[in-house]
């Protein structure tokens, strides 16, 4: 019979064969290639039982309006059974704006939380024992201040650094290529994450510093390859930072994680997470031989796809949502966040949320496919689409090293206009149906329902400018200043900056005012246009 | 002032702090392509900085993208500081994560048109290629 289009092609591009057969894997060990759970390469998870000892941690990123407003949140989402804590910041927190500045205006609480102070930190956490959460916090251009407020907050309840557990995103490079919320250039952001890199080594073991993310690159439009290749290869640049810095491989590399996104494809993306770790285990193995085996295990967390969201037909996102987790769940990551069927119109209700929360639960609990680790092991088809993805990853690596390393490649807009292309192309194929997107060029409705969304009013801004004001008019301005002028001379002496940061936090400097100090010294950075 | 046979020319830009830049930077390209004059402004442009460029740049309409949540606001900044300047003629239409009940009040206040996630890129192009060039 004939079949139904010339050519099957993934999300991604790739020709996929109508089936796949022990040709397809000649040559292929599963000693080699896969290893048991939780051994080299890791391939079929880095832990031996996987879900079988551990659920995956069910983490929704949440945060809107003040502190208050997000504290609220935290708190009905741990009630509802969500077992780890992830703050979004609002766009002036993520590019160290503070909240009376005027580019703030219509910007505060708007997409995340507002928070310029440490005192805005400590009500954000207020009733929760931070020694018993993990806490995820998705900033990166002033993520180690951000850090330093949470530091500083533990230090307040006399809570020890080494007891505290979560993730700081603090990764750069990613900016630069997708996201675009950066302060400063990148060889001193680069500085900067290593000052955090090193920091947790010696202070808070349980922390980790960076969140290397591939998800920000695959919403701007990338290939699931793409998301793979260049995600890695910031890690890589992390490592070798760090690595030149003086500190030996094994004493922080434990502590990396990732955080890639679950698109629609649903084998397609098992293979990425799949390809991802057994990539990053034989390139960390093969660059810095370390001796301790976590080392080279890559941990992650994964979100599902947002971009893939649809504004029309809403309720659609519900059934997206689940297909993308259960593809990450079965990719074997660490934690996950389900996106809510409104995102695309506003941030999530609460009962949009509780819903996404449900929709991991029922995964975890009802669908059977926890009870065996990387059940599609040694699938011909699985097995072949992972050796795909980490070989052309392996070819955008080659590419990366010929350019001279990833700030490079990020100057000269090449991760920029590989992921440009990509959207592009993608953008065609929907225009001219050759991908079908339900309600959106096929099996569109004309009357559109409306679901109730999410408001953040006035109010918040209001607020946060008043207790900002409040904030300058109370603290000891010469204490302040003077921290201040200690941090610029501890950033111009190339002193880890996390000891003077904690200090200048404390002496009640705003968020604002310590990262124009910083870019007093550090610089500034505008970006090429890849257009 | 553009005559008849002159392509149309729009600034498209980034308004605000967001650094979302895959839509906008689609549009831009698919209006190229289309055969309008783009003027795109990079990231990250205060409602000042876009009209000013928009005047100077003589554009027959600006296209801004904002997915921060901050649309009201900006928008309606860039109508008041187009009025002010007396440059109303030229057309703001825009596009991002806006609800509905908001897409109501800016097309009253004076936004042209807004599109949301999922909008066609074809229907962009349509929309801008039946504006009127300025006089």
């Amino acid at each position: 019979m004939q079949e139904r289009k010339p050519r099957f092609v993934s999300l991604s591009g790739l020709d996929m064969n109508r089936v796949y057969t022990s040709a397809d894997l000649k040559d292929w060990s599963s000693d080699d290639e896969l290893g048991a759970p939780g051994e080299f390469p890791y391939t079929r998870g880095v832990y031996p039982t996987m879900y079988r000892g551990r659920l995956w941690t069910m983490r929704q990123f949440a945060g809107f309006g003040s502190a208050e407003d997000t504290n609220r949140r935290f708190k009905y989402l741990l009630q509802h059974g969500q077992n780890g804590l992830s703050v979004a910041f609002d766009m002036p927190t993520l590019m160290g704006v503070d909240a009376d500045d005027p580019r703030a205006h219509g910007e505060i609480g708007h997409c995340g939380v507002a928070i310029s102070s440490l005192d805005d930190m400590d009500r954000l956490f207020d009733g929760i024992p931070l020694d018993e959460v993990t806490t995820s916090m998705t900033i990166n251009g002033p993520a180690a201040v951000i850090f330093a407020m949470y530091l500083a907050v533990a230090e307040r309840r006399g809570i020890r650094h080494e007891l505290l557990d979560g993730t700081l995103q603090n990764d750069i490079l990613k900016e630069y290529i997708a996201q675009k919320e950066w302060l400063f250039p990148p060889e001193p952001s680069l500085r900067l994450i290593t000052d955090t890199i090193a920091y947790c080594a010696e202070h808070a073991p349980k922390w980790h510093p960076v969140s290397i993310s591939g998800y920000h690159i695959r919403e701007a439009g990338s290939t699931a390859v793409q998301e793979l290749a260049f995600t890695l290869y910031d890690g890589l640049t992390y490592v070798e930072a760090a690595v030149k810095a003086g500190l030996p491989v094994d004493r922080f590399a434990p502590q990396l994680s990732f955080f890639f996104n679950a698109h629609s494809d649903f084998f397609e993306e098992i293979a990425k997470f799949r390809a991802a770790r057994r990539l990053w285990a034989r390139e960390m193995t093969r660059r810095y031989r370390p001796t301790d085996p976590r080392s080279a295990q890559l941990r992650c967390h994964a979100q599902t796809a947002g971009c893939s969201l649809t504004a029309q037909q809403p309720m659609n996102n519900v059934v997206r949502t689940t297909i993308q987790a259960l593809a990450a769940v079965l990719g074997g990551t660490q934690s996950l966040h389900t996106n809510s069927m409104d995102e695309t119109l506003a941030l999530p209700t609460e009962g949009s949320v509780k819903l996404a929360l449900r929709t991991q639960q029922i995964i975890a609990q009802e669908s059977g496919v926890t009870n065996s680790v990387d059940p599609l092991g040694g699938s011909y088809y699985v097995e072949a689409l992972t050796n795909r993805l980490e070989e052309a990853a392996l070819d955008y690596f080659r590419r990366l090293d010929d350019m001279g390393g990833m700030v490079r490649a990020i100057e000269q807009g090449f991760p920029q206009r590989e992921i440009l292309d990509a959207s592009q192309r993608y953008q065609r194929e929907l225009e001219w149906k050759e991908r079908i997107i339900v309600g959106i060029n096929e099996y569109v409705e004309p009357e559109e329902r409306s679901i109730p969304i999410l408001k953040v009013g006035q109010e918040v801004e209001r607020e946060q400018v008043a207790r900002l004001s409040d904030l300058r008019k109370t603290r000891d301005p010469f204490k302040m200043a003077g921290s201040v002028e200690e941090l610029q001379e501890a950033v111009s002496c190339g002193e880890n900056v996390m000891p003077y940061l904690i200090e200048v936090v404390k002496a009640k400097a705003t968020l604002g005012e310590i990262c124009t100090a910083l870019k007093e010294v550090l610089g500034t950075y505008r970006e090429p246009v890849v257009l | 002032m553009a005559i008849a046979s002159a392509p149309l020319r729009i600034l498209i830009g980034k308004v605000g702090l967001d650094g979302h830049d895959r839509g906008v930077k689609l549009i831009a390209r698919a209006l190229r392509d289309a055969g309008v004059e783009v003027i795109y402004t990079g990231l990250h442009r205060t409602p000042e900085q876009v009209v000013n460029t928009a005047i100077q740049e003589d554009v027959d309409a600006i296209g801004l993208s904002i997915l921060s949540g901050a649309h009201k606001t900006l928008f309606r900044r860039v109508l008041e500081l187009l009025k002010e300047q007396d440059a109303e003629d030229i057309a703001l239409f825009g596009g991002g994560i806006i609800p509905d009940e908001d897409v109501t009040t800016l097309t009253a206040d004076g936004v042209k048109a807004l599109f949301r996630p999922g909008a066609p890129i074809q229907e962009v192009v349509e929309f801008v290629k039946g504006l009127k060039w300025r006089d």
